[in-house]
C-alpha cells in the first residue's frame, strides 16, 4: 500500500475531507436530479405537442444545452449574472441550476423519444376500445414510456453524478478537488500519491453509482 | 488568449441567454464594453461598483481571498484540512493586521480574473504573475515573489552560461512553456529537445538525452534540491517577472492599503520570514534572495 499512497488518505482528516467533498458532490446532483426528472417529465410530453412553435421553442433550449458545454453553462450563472445584472448567486446554488437547465432538457428529449417510441397501432387501438383521450394516455402510453425510459435516465442519473467535478471551476470544493488537494499536499513526501487516492475516489464514485444502477435493474424486472 | 475568449464568449452568451438588457439599445455599448473589460458597468450602472473597500470589509469583518488550494508549496490544504503555503502566511498576516476573518476561496489558475471582476474575492493570492495583459484587468499590488527562468545541468558538467552552448549540445525544454519561447526568441542556434509532459522531460533529462533542462526557475531549483547530482548553473534568466497580489480594477482603497501593508511589514524581514516557514523545504536556503522580494522592491 506504501507505494501506490493510499497512505496519505490517513494522515490527519485527510480521509474524513474526501468524504465531506463526496457529500457535497453527491448532494448537488442528487438535487439537480430530482428537480430536472421532474421538470423533464413535463418538457417532454411538451416536446410531442401539436403546437409547431412550443415545440420549435423546446427545440432551441435542447440544441442550446447540447452545444453549450457545462463549464461554460456554469461561468454564465456564476460569474456572468454577477457581471451583466449585478446578482450574486452562491456557487451551490448556481451549479444546481447549471444541472437542473442540463438534466431538464437532456431527461425532456429521453421522454420525447420514449412517448414517440410507442407505435401508432396502440393509440389506435385503445380509442377502438373505447378509451378517451385521458385513459389513453395514462393507463396505455406512460406505463409503457416510463419503462423504456428508465434505462435512459439512469445513464443521464450517473453521467450528472460524475459531471459534478466541473464544480471546482467556480470554487466548490468537492471530491475530485479534495483527492488533487491530497495529492499536491503530498507531492514530496509522496510522490506517487496520485495512483492511489484516485484509485479510492474511482470507488467513492463507483459506490454511489452503482447502487442506483442496481436498483434501476431491479425495477425493471419487476416491470417485465 | 483562450482565456480572453472564453471570457467573452461568457459575457456574450450572459447577455443573449439571460437576456433583458441586451435586446434595447445596449446591444452595441456591450460590445464595446466587452473590449475593455468593464461589461458589468455598461450593462447596469447600479452594480459599477463590485468591489469592497477596506472600510467595507473591515465593517463586515470577514475578507474572501482567492489562494490555490492545490499548488503546494504556494497554497495548498494540509492534511487537517487547513490553507497553508507561502501566498497563505501572507494572507494570514493581512487578516490579522486588517483585524478581520479570513474566507479561503479555493481558485483555479483559469478563473482568478473573473472573481476579481465580479467582486466575488476582495484580493487574489494565488502565485499570480504579473504581466501586461492581466494588468488591464485587474490591478496588481506591489510583487511579494519573483520568478524567472532557470537551468539546470548534471553537477559534472554544469552549464553557467547559455553562450557555453556548443553548437551540438541540445537543451530540454518542455513545449508550451515560457522557456521554449524565450530560448526561440533569444538563443535561435541553441537546438531543443522538446517534450510535451513534465514527466517525459524529467525522464529524457535523467536519462543523460541532453546537456541542460530549462524550466521555470522554481521548478529546477526544486529538481535539483530533490535529485542529487544535479545543480542550477542558471538560477535566473530572461525576463524576471514578479508575483503579485491582485485587487479587482479601480479598488483603490484596498489597493493603496495592501502597497503599505506590504510595505511596512517589509521592514520586519516578514517574507523571509514567510518563506523560511514555507518554502525552505522545498527550494533550500540558497535561493532565498533570488525569490523573496522584501518590502516591493525588486533587486
Amino acid at each position: 500500500m506504501q507505494g501506490l499512497g493510499i497512505d496519505v488518505l490517513f494522515k490527519g482528516t485527510n480521509m474524513l475531507r474526501l468524504l465531506k467533498g463526496l457529500w457535497v458532490s453527491v448532494e448537488i446532483s442528487l438535487i439537480s436530479v430530482v428537480i430536472s426528472i421532474v421538470l423533464g417529465l413535463i418538457v417532454g410530453v411538451l416536446m410531442t405537442s401539436k403546437n409547431g412553435a412550443l415545440r420549435l421553442l423546446f427545440r432551441s433550449y435542447l440544441e442550446v444545452v447540447r452545444i453549450m458545454p457545462q463549464m461554460v453553462l456554469l461561468f454564465i450563472v456564476y460569474f456572468g449574472t454577477t457581471r451583466v445584472f449585478g446578482i450574486n448567486i452562491s456557487a451551490e446554488l448556481s451549479a444546481i441550476i447549471v444541472f437542473v437547465f442540463w438534466g431538464t432538457a437532456e431527461m425532456g428529449d429521453l421522454v420525447r423519444g420514449s412517448i414517440k417510441s410507442i407505435p401508432r397501432i396502440q393509440y389506435d387501438s385503445a380509442y377502438a376500445l373505447g378509451m378517451n383521450k385521458f385513459q389513453v394516455h395514462f393507463y396505455i402510453v406512460f406505463p409503457q414510456t416510463i419503462r423504456r425510459l428508465l434505462p435512459l435516465s439512469i445513464n443521464l442519473v450517473t453521467r450528472m453524478i460524475k459531471t459534478t467535478s466541473l464544480v471546482m471551476m467556480i470554487g466548490i470544493v468537492e471530491v475530485l478537488k479534495v483527492a488533487q488537494q491530497i495529492i499536491e499536499a503530498n507531492r514530496k513526501a509522496s510522490p506517487n500519491a496520485a495512483f492511489g487516492v484516485f484509485a479510492v475516489v474511482f470507488l467513492l464514485y463507483f459506490i454511489v453509482c452503482w447502487p442506483i444502477s442496481r436498483f434501476a435493474v431491479k425495477l425493471e424486472k419487476r416491470w417485465v | 488568449m483562450k482565456k480572453n475568449l472564453l471570457t467573452k464568449v461568457v459575457t456574450v452568451l450572459s447577455a443573449a441567454t439571460l437576456g433583458a438588457v441586451a435586446l434595447t439599445g445596449c446591444g452595441s455599448s456591450n460590445a464595446t464594453a466587452i473590449a475593455d473589460g468593464q461589461t458589468a458597468k455598461a450593462a447596469s450602472p447600479d452594480s459599477s461598483v463590485v468591489y469592497r473597500t477596506v472600510d467595507e470589509i473591515k465593517d463586515s469583518g470577514t475578507i474572501n481571498i482567492g489562494v490555490f488550494s492545490d499548488k503546494s508549496p504556494f497554497g495548498y490544504v494540509d492534511e487537517n484540512g487547513n490553507y497553508a503555503g507561502y501566498d497563505v502566511y501572507f494572507a494570514e498576516r493581512i487578516g490579522q493586521d486588517l483585524g478581520v476573518k479570513i474566507n479561503y476561496v479555493s481558485t483555479e489558475a483559469a478563473n482568478r480574473i473573473e472573481y476579481l471582476q465580479t467582486g466575488k474575492v476582495d484580493i487574489i493570492l494565488a502565485n499570480f504573475t504579473v504581466t501586461e495583459e492581466r494588468a488591464q484587468e485587474v490591478d496588481f499590488a506591489l510583487p511579494y515573489m519573483n520568478v524567472a527562468l532557470g537551468v539546470v545541468s548534471p553537477s559534472d558538467a554544469v552549464l553557467s552560461s547559455l553562450d557555453d552552448v556548443k553548437a551540438e549540445d541540445e537543451i530540454i525544454v518542455i513545449s508550451g512553456t515560457t522557456a521554449e519561447t524565450y530560448l526561440e526568441k533569444n538563443y535561435p542556434d541553441i537546438k531543443l529537445q522538446k517534450y510535451d509532459a513534465y514527466a517525459e522531460a524529467k525522464t529524457a533529462f535523467e536519462n543523460g538525452n541532453a546537456i541542460a533542462w530549462a524550466n521555470d526557475n522554481t521548478e529546477v531549483i526544486a529538481f535539483a534540491i530533490e535529485n542529487e547530482g544535479f545543480t542550477v548553473g542558471i538560477p535566473s534568466l530572461g525576463d524576471a517577472d514578479t508575483i503579485a497580489p491582485a485587487v479587482t480594477k479601480g479598488n483603490e482603497s484596498l489597493l493603496t492599503w495592501l502597497n503599505e501593508e506590504i510595505e511596512a511589514i517589509g521592514a520586519e524581514n516578514f517574507f523571509h520570514a514567510d518563506y523560511e516557514a514555507t518554502l525552505l523545504d522545498t527550494y533550500g536556503a540558497d535561493y532565498e534572495n533570488t525569490l523573496v522580494v522584501e518590502g516591493g522592491k525588486v533587486q
